[in-house]
């Protein structure tokens, strides 16, 4: 089943659906599978997982921290994938891979592709790789079936939609803000504003990221998006005040 | 074709390296600046007055100084030195901030950010935002800052906010990556005036087309004091951009450009900062760019090292790079022990304080100039001046009267503080 075929049929009544994140190996992978226990549990459609990299430079000092101290550990790419692996086969949500292009480059298109899709994972985001540089990878994922993801931003002018538009598979992933992973969005006209611009380019689903930490966020972004994507706010609360917590906010997020 | 005229479709590549990978929030501002970039590039006006303000701002045209003892001494070529050090805050830096200032200007924007590594560049760069009046953040790792605190206190002083980065490593990549994140948030007010020929299109292009006013100069006054073009031309490459200004007053010439690297500990100690002349390196993508890196199997950075902190870089001009690969650019690395020695004969035999980072080019050509002929010429390119950094230079130079003196130093400090 494609990306956007199971988001179809995985929507339900659910206000939206919620794409999760998890720094892999952070802050260990025993961590990592109690918190995907808990997503699960709560019903969260989709999970990312960040490979780590030592130059995410796309990240606010959250996810920062915790792609340095993972590769300080030892995590290595080959023990996130085989993490992937054991994730897809045990849950029922989606599993996508989240890094920056080197993992890929080094490794080749090809074989991580193949690799990727061995795994279970069902697509990739990756914030470095703008897509005047993603032909090959794209058109290898088109092939086997992965969807790569592609980002949108309140930079982007309506023809660069267009062109990104014609690439998306599965879902965009509106970035809310300017900025790095990690502080809040002010949730308002301008968020809506550019989910309408965005609609306006493509007909697959609609992804909001950046910022969302609350019931509040969900109540504002179910009306104009499909999913709504928690990063730093998990991640925060499970350092901050643990697993009960975690359980806590992903109830909130997903209560109907 | 020149390196500049890119094929359909290969903007900003040069051979498989180059490029512009950057998050999509960043598109707009890069295709701004590459507009802007092209606008001045081929407006006359532009360089004329990029020129004047070099001239009566930082002193250029900087000297190329003959060698005599020093010849006399190895025996071999005649050595001469393009002098970036005497210019304004002292290293060929400046070269490329006042550009990148007059830019700013035309895009309209008030506020400039800044990576540094050894401070030279944050320092130019504050230097240029006081001048034109711009609000400017200077990113530095946290180790940077602890090693350079005269730098730091320039840059302070000048105006600048300095922020120590506690990422990663705490050095020059960490500053990058910083500065990326200031940007992708502030870039509708904001330049980021990256300090050295890498990163991502158009900025090894745009810092390559500033500094080149060094070759231009030097090619013109090594022919009106020689009569002859130079055998061999050495500068040394932590980014890239001196040596790539340099040698482009030579690359259709029929000379030889020798690029030196941070040797470090040596080629089999893992600890330097060579990316080419040793082989530790390989092709990856990062911080906006494709080019060699030192890194492990998986793309993760690997530690760095070198005696000039302006040196500790990972990657590699893509120009240099390309180069390199085509044979034009040969590339060698000296060690931090042939550093130290090649300071010590340049100052005792020439009264020349070369910086550490210069140092390396030094080196190099002084190794070479030994068993060339005595009617042949050697070019080095002096990037900067040893004297400003006396914190660091004392180091390497282990001077134990320096030592002695920092140390009362610092009880007179102690003894004020508790009175
Ligand atoms: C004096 C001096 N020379 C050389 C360099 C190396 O940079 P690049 O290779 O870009 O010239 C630096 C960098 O800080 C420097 O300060």
């Amino acid at each position: 089943m494609s990306l956007r075929e199971y988001l179809a049929t995985s929507r339900g009544d659910k206000p939206m659906q919620i794409m999760a994140h998890v720094v892999c190996g952070y802050p260990s992978f025993e961590d990592n599978m109690r918190e995907l226990e808990i997503m699960a549990a709560n019903g969260v459609d989709v999970v990312e997982l960040q490979f780590p990299f030592s130059e995410p430079s796309a990240d606010g000092p959250l996810f920062v921290r915790a792609n340095e101290l993972s590769l300080k550990a030892g995590t290595t790419v080959e023990q996130c994938f085989d993490f992937m692996a054991q994730v897809s086969g045990k849950f029922p949500f989606k599993v996508l891979m989240m890094g920056y292009y080197n993992t890929i480059f080094k490794m080749g298109e090809e074989k991580y592709i193949a690799r990727l899709k061995e795994a279970g994972g069902v697509g990739f985001i990756v914030p470095d790789l703008p897509i005047e540089e993603a032909g090959e990878l794209y058109s290898v994922a088109d092939r086997e079936g992965i969807s790569p993801i592609v980002l949108m931003t309140p930079t982007t002018s309506d023809a660069r939609m267009e062109v990104l538009g014609k690439a998306a598979s599965g879902f965009v992933y509106v970035v809310a803000r300017k900025g790095v992973t990690g502080s809040k969005t002010q949730m308002g006209d301008d968020v809506s504003a550019l989910v309408k611009r965005v609609r306006q380019h493509t007909d697959v689903p609609v992804a909001v990221g950046f910022g969302i930490s609350s019931r509040e966020d969900i109540d504002f972004l179910k009306d104009i998006a499909d999913i709504a994507i928690i990063g730093t706010a998990a991640l925060k609360t499970w350092e901050e005040q643990g697993p009960e917590a975690f359980d806590a906010l992903f109830a909130s997020l997903t209560a109907r | 074709m020149g390196l500049f005229d890119f094929a359909e479709g290969r903007e900003g590549y040069y051979g498989k390296f180059g490029g512009t990978f950057l998050p999509e929030i960043l598109h707009a501002t890069i295709e701004e600046l590459k507009a802007c970039f092209r606008e001045c590039k081929n407006d006359p006006s532009f360089w004329r007055e990029y020129v004047e303000l070099m001239q009566s701002y930082s002193g250029r045209p900087t000297p190329v100084t003959y060698l005599p003892n020093l010849s006399a001494k190895l025996g071999g070529a005649q050595i001469y030195v393009k002098r970036e050090d005497l210019n304004h805050t002292g290293s060929h830096k400046v070269n490329n901030v006042i550009g990148q200032g007059l830019l700013c200007k035309r895009l309209g924007k008030k506020r400039v950010i800044a990576e540094t590594g050894a401070g030279q560049h944050g320092f130019a760069t504050a230097t240029m935002a006081a001048k034109f009046g711009f609000d400017c953040t200077i990113y530095m790792g946290a180790v940077d800052v602890a090693r350079q605190r005269p730098n730091v206190f320039w840059m302070e002083n000048l105006g600048a906010e300095v922020v120590a980065v506690t990422d990663g490593q705490q050095t020059l990549k960490d500053a990058i990556n910083e500065a990326m994140r200031d940007w992708v948030t502030n870039m509708a007010d904001t330049h980021y005036v990256l300090g050295t020929a890498c990163g991502p299109h158009p900025f090894p292009e745009m810092v390559s087309w500033f500094q080149s006013i060094v070759g231009l100069e030097a090619r013109e006054q090594i022919l009106a004091q020689t009569g002859k073009l130079p055998n061999k031309v050495f500068a040394c490459v932590g980014g890239g951009s001196n040596a790539m200004g340099l040698f482009q007053g030579f690359l259709d010439d029929d000379v030889e450009l020798i690029g030196c690297e941070a040797g470090g500990h040596g080629p089999e100690s893992h600890q330097h900062a060579s990316r080419l002349a040793y082989t530790d390196a390989s092709l990856g993508v990062a911080q906006g760019y494709k080019t060699y890196f030192l890194q492990n199997e998986e793309g993760n950075m690997n530690e760095t090292h070198s005696i000039a902190a302006g040196l500790d870089y990972i990657g590699v001009n893509p120009i240099m790079a390309y180069l390199w690969e085509q044979g034009r650019v040969r590339f060698d690395a000296a060690t931090d022990d042939e550093v130290r020695d090649a300071l010590r004969l340049v100052m005792s035999t020439e009264g020349l304080i070369p910086a550490l980072e210069s140092t390396h080019g030094f080196a190099k050509a002084l190794q070479e100039a030994a068993k060339m002929n005595k009617d042949e010429i050697v070019l080095i390119n002096m990037s900067g001046r040893g004297d400003k950094d006396i914190f660091t230079v004392a180091d390497a130079l282990d001077d134990n009267k320096w030592k002695h003196f920092i140390s009362q130093k610092a009880a007179q400090y102690a003894q004020e503080k508790n009175s």
